[in-house]
């Protein structure tokens, strides 16, 4: 069986096939440690991961920190609305401050883009990318991963459409980079201001302007949040129009092919990407995400942080 | 890895047989109610092992105990420390443990070191009335104070020696070889494959 030698996962670019397969059968097994009467394994026994979010987030940290407390890591929260960050330290400064209390993972949510990559110079730390700008967000594209595994039993040879926000998406960027590892064909969805131009160029990318072209040929499909506080931006003239164009409604579904699923990394803003009519129909597998995430979190934490450096 | 070699076959197909049948025996003597018994098998192994245990007792008594599967890496004591993440394999126990009685399943004894970490783990799943340990062969050099109930043979080894217990699902034939260093000295992290 192969091994596992990275100290950081920093994003799904960095990650081989073999190691992402890696990471999905762990959280595999991993997802059963949440079904038991005791929901903890000593595996991070005297660990500590410290939660750094330079951005807000509820979600994925609380993905982040049940899944360390379920692995009996010590965790620390660290954000940046209620520390000194709002008095003015620098992320670089934050970092060396809080590495003097020796944490032995680091999960990180920044603002910038690609920034994780120098912090190694900071910390002794694993780190583990929970959204970097936008970059990437390696763990939400593994559980959207393993969520399309465990219902498809394949990632080869899928025919995966992304629609929405991708400029602005991590999710879309770390999905794009990962399915493309499994030689399976993506396709993004969107207005044009919503693509940048580089992706026409970029191999194992469609780009298309039309959803219902090509929403009958998808095998899977990711609907992106859009972000409210964009809609008075110039990247599309009203939500009504977007709406009208690109959001998943009733009579969309019933365009896809019959076993093709929609996932979500939440939340959704309901009647905006996907109509509320057919939220019985989606909904139950957008929470089995958020159940996966928790299993992919652990497996990543177990194994950086079990990997002696 | 240092490098072994054959030695001697300590045990043959038609022994293990022999030996699944009466240590199954041993285990409904001791526990003639096999409505309160259920197995429990630690991989890799002895999941196969349990399973054919399990067999034999549905042979014997026509009643099918529930069989668990059981992966210890999480629990074990040198996961921070060997440098390399052990692949944690899949724990399946799919019924209650209270007030039953486990019969633990593995293929070899020897420092004791994996039953103190499925003892742990099976704790973490609930309150069994009594927890019981079988093994194929009981190799001694214990570093817990740990003992077997049932034991399908005692052999006795040195510490530049390994058993290895080879079952037909996985390894193609059921036999029990003992295997000698050629040379070095089992480093710490040769002898941790075996615990």
């Amino acid at each position: 069986m192969k091994e596992w030698t990275k100290q950081h996962i920093l994003g799904i670019k960095d990650l081989s096939r073999d190691e992402i397969e890696l990471v999905l059968s762990q959280a595999q097994a991993f997802k059963e440690i949440s079904q038991r009467e005791v929901k903890k394994v000593p595996a991070l026994r005297g660990k500590t991961v410290l939660n750094l979010f330079f951005e807000n987030s509820t979600r994925t940290r609380t993905s982040f920190e049940l899944a360390a407390k379920r692995l009996s890591a010590d965790v620390i929260n660290f954000s940046s609305s209620t520390s000194s960050l709002s008095k003015g330290e620098s992320a670089v400064d934050t970092v060396k401050t809080l590495n003097a209390y020796h944490p032995d993972i680091m999960v990180v949510r920044s603002v910038s883009s690609a920034c994780l990559y120098d912090f190694d110079k900071y910390t002794q730390a694993s780190i583990v990318n929970a959204g970097d700008g936008q970059n990437e967000h390696p763990t939400q594209a593994l559980l959207d991963m393993f969520t399309v595994k465990e219902i498809k039993g394949t990632l080869e040879g899928l025919n995966v459409l992304i629609v929405g926000d991708i400029r602005h998406s991590r999710v879309a960027r770390s999905n794009i980079f990962a399915f493309h590892k499994f030689s399976s064909q993506t396709t993004v969805c969107a207005p044009p201001t919503f693509i940048p131009y580089e992706f026409d160029k970029l191999g194992g990318v469609e780009v298309s302007y039309d959803l219902d072209e090509v929403i009958g040929k998808a095998d899977v499909i990711i609907m992106l949040r859009i972000q409210q506080e964009r809609q008075n931006s110039s990247f599309f003239p009203t939500i009504r129009e977007y709406v009208d164009k690109f959001a998943l409604t009733g009579a969309r579904l019933a365009k896809i092919k019959k076993d093709c699923i929609v996932l979500h990394p939440g939340p959704v803003n309901w009647d905006v990407e996907i109509s509320s009519a057919i939220k019985d129909k989606v909904h139950p597998l957008i929470l089995k995400q958020v159940e996966n995430g928790l299993a992919i979190r652990m497996a990543c934490l177990y194994l950086v942080g079990t990997n002696k450096r | 890895m240092n490098k072994f070699k054959e030695k001697i076959k300590i045990l043959t197909c038609d022994d293990i047989r022999r030996i699944l049948y009466r240590l199954t025996h041993q285990i409904l003597e001791k526990d003639p109610d096999p409505q309160k018994l259920v197995l429990i098998g630690i991989q890799t192994r002895g999941v196969y092992l349990a399973k054919r245990i399990q067999q034999i007792i549905e042979e014997l008594e026509k009643i099918k105990v529930p069989l668990g599967i059981l992966d210890i890496t999480l629990y074990r004591d040198d996961l921070t420390t060997i440098g390399h993440n052990p692949i944690v394999k899949e724990t399946i126990i799919g019924f209650d443990l209270t007030d039953k009685v486990v019969v633990l399943v593995d293929d070899v004894l020897f420092t004791g070191r994996t039953v103190r970490a499925a003892l742990d783990e099976i704790m973490d799943f609930g309150r069994p009335k009594r927890v019981e340990l079988l093994v194929l062969v009981d190799r001694g050099y214990r570093e817990l104070p740990i003992r077997a109930d049932f034991v399908g043979k005692n052999i006795p080894t040195s510490n530049k020696e390994l058993v290895e217990v080879r079952l037909k699902e996985i390894d193609r034939k059921d036999e029990v070889i003992l295997l000698q260093e050629e040379d070095r000295i089992p480093k710490t992290e040769d002898r941790e494959e075996a615990i």
